[in-house]
């Protein structure tokens, strides 16, 4: 088990990286990878059982599928680090000939991605036809997922919701990134969903919050226990309450920065407020 | 011209289930998804033998695309089963992103294509997917013509690795391919032999151009009738063949003109022979309520279309 400090450490690296990818080609969405910058570090590092060889069908080992794909600068960075694929390739994202699309793709064969993501949605269903193949094959390693809160806006998470919990897909863990922010302004404003929690529960199945969303410590406690409730007849759902933007001030409690890039200035501000750990690419 | 004999009507629907059935007993990564539709599939004898792999999905076709894909990364070869326009413009870009963009092995089945779905009227008469599969890369789409071609098919498209589009209908129609026959994706079928014009067909429409060759022999004109299953990839030296013997062509589909199997062969004649051609297909419009055979008559889908294009078509030689 990596200490805690290890994983603080990679976690400012990884801002870094998101930042550093998104201001050099003065696009992409940095407030959302930012916010789930600890959750995904947790899970790679921590978290999930997987082997050291990507392999597509992901046999015998846990599985991530991130529905919102715009987030991708935190995904990838969080791969490279982990050895996917080179961490110098960061240096590619979003431009032409590479292998970063500005949404997670399979289609250029980067390793560690199973599915193309970026249109919203998608991923929950993705997730459950791939639990229940381990399910079939035998396979007691767990589905894990991630998707905004204003994703859930789209339809068809509904039915993927109402499926899990009717087919008693229990060997998948969703994570909702709760941070209150779309687009256009914040969800509450955009199109006020209820109570996330309640919904899900009305649906079948057992949520859990993790309330510090942006705290390690939190994130490492509160999967654990999401993960000893797999396995017992219900999905289950992790309300992870982030702040968009976290780690750089100027960038948090606002959805300014959903997709923008920060200016050679700001760039230099964010930085400063996130010293170099591990080495830039 | 050969002659073809019409073993018994049947529906492609049934050739489907009969394959999806023997796939269930030769191949153990093979899954089939419905959307509430079972029956209408003929999916039942495959759930009964293998209902550990079979997924019903309620009426959620995007959650069954979306799944099927899924299933795939665990190695599995799903089959999803639903109506053709449930199949295709319900659920467009829950195919174009989660399986044609992401590569993945999933075999979309479509029943009730067309306007032969009948009585229920054009909210359910897709004449569009065609063209809505064949813009999607990397998307294989067959349209077959029978029961033994439809059942030929199904059991084909499982070692074919990568995301297929199969289309086939509701109505009993003539049975007249053979039981045993070899179905090989992506290669036209020739069904007679003739020099004065080139007719080419797919689905319900082959045995109409078969029927119409026969009339059209009769008037002491002579057409070479190719059965084109696989709309992607077109077998494009085979039509190519045939009309630089022939110098024109009819195209003959239960589809709109616009995206059909008519409009892939003029394209790719466009680049290589230029040739005159004409299209028995619908013509840009939504179909509506009635019997098959009504609505085959009204929207020009059946043999007394074909040898009319064919009269037109030969004049422009």
């Amino acid at each position: 088990m990596p200490k805690l400090q290890e994983l603080q450490d990679l976690t400012v690296q990884v801002r870094r990286d998101i930042l550093r990818m998104v201001h050099k080609v003065n696009s992409g969405h940095p407030g959302g990878s930012l916010g789930c910058t600890e959750f995904i570090v947790a899970l790679y590092n921590e978290i999930m059982e997987l082997k050291d060889k990507f392999e597509m069908d992901g046999k015998g080992e846990d599985l991530f599928f991130l529905s919102n794909g715009h987030i991708s600068p935190v995904f990838y960075s969080v791969l490279a680090r982990k050895g996917y694929f080179p961490i110098k390739e960061l240096n590619t994202f979003r431009l032409i000939d590479s292998r970063l699309q500005g949404h997670p793709t399979t289609h250029e064969g980067l390793p560690g991605v199973r599915i193309a993501s970026g249109s919203l949605g998608q991923g929950m269903s993705v997730a459950l036809g791939a639990a229940q193949a381990k399910k079939l094959n035998k396979d007691s390693k767990l589905v894990y997922t991630l998707h905004g809160d204003g994703e859930l806006q789209e339809g068809q998470n509904w039915e993927a919701i109402m499926y899990a919990a009717g087919k008693k897909v229990d060997n998948i863990i969703a994570t909702i990134d709760y941070n209150g922010q779309q687009i256009d302004g914040a969800t509450e404003d955009v199109l006020p969903m209820g109570d996330l929690k309640k919904k899900f529960e009305a649906f079948g199945w057992d949520v859990l919050d993790i309330k510090e969303g942006n705290d390690l410590e939190a994130i490492l406690k509160g999967m654990k226990e999401a993960k000893s409730r797999t396995g017992k007849g219900k999905p289950v759902c992790v309300l992870l309450h982030t702040v968009m933007g976290h780690g750089v001030d100027f960038m948090m409690y606002t959805h300014a920065w959903h997709g923008k890039a920060p200016n050679d200035e700001q760039l230099a501000t964010a930085l400063a407020q996130n010293p170099e750990t591990l080495g830039d690419y | 011209m050969k002659k073809y004999i019409d073993q018994g009507k049947n529906d492609t629907r049934s050739g489907f289930g009969a394959g999806l059935a023997e796939l269930g007993r030769t191949n153990p990564n093979v899954v089939a998804l419905c959307a509430d539709l079972v029956g209408s599939l003929k999916m039942e004898k495959f759930i009964e033998e293998n209902p550990e792999r079979f997924f019903q999905i309620g009426i959620a076709e995007a959650n069954m695309m979306g799944i099927a894909a899924g299933l795939t990364i665990g190695g599995k070869i799903p089959f999803t089963g639903t109506f053709a326009n449930f199949s295709t413009g319900r659920v467009y870009d829950q195919i174009r992103q989660s399986i044609a963009y992401s590569d993945k092995n999933v075999k979309i089945c479509a029943s009730h294509a067309g306007v032969t779905l009948g009585e229920d009227g054009a909210t359910h008469q897709i004449l569009e997917d065609l063209g809505l599969m064949k813009m999607l890369p990397g998307m294989t789409v067959i349209n077959t013509c029978d029961y033994n071609q439809t059942k030929a098919a199904t059991i084909t498209i499982a070692e074919h690795h990568g995301p297929v589009y199969l289309r086939f209908g509701r109505p009993k129609v003539a049975n007249f391919t053979p039981v045993d026959q070899t179905f090989e994706i992506g290669k036209a079928v020739m069904l007679s032999e003739g020099t004065d014009v080139t007719i080419v067909a797919t689905g319900h429409l082959v045995w109409e151009a078969l029927i119409a060759a026969e009339n059209l022999e009769k008037q002491g004109i002579s057409a070479e009738v190719i059965n084109i299953h696989t709309i992607k990839p077109l077998d494009g030296e085979a039509v190519l063949k045939s009309v630089k013997k022939t110098g024109c062509i009819v195209t003959a589909e239960e589809h709109n003109y616009l995206g059909g199997l008519g409009e892939s062969i003029s394209g790719f004649l466009a680049t290589t022979l230029p040739t005159p051609q004409e299209f028995v297909a619908t013509k840009d419009t939504f179909g509506e309520s009635g019997t098959p055979e009504q609505l085959m008559d009204k929207y020009g889908l059946n043999n007394k279309a074909i040898v009319n294009a064919v009269v037109s078509v030969l004049k422009r030689k």
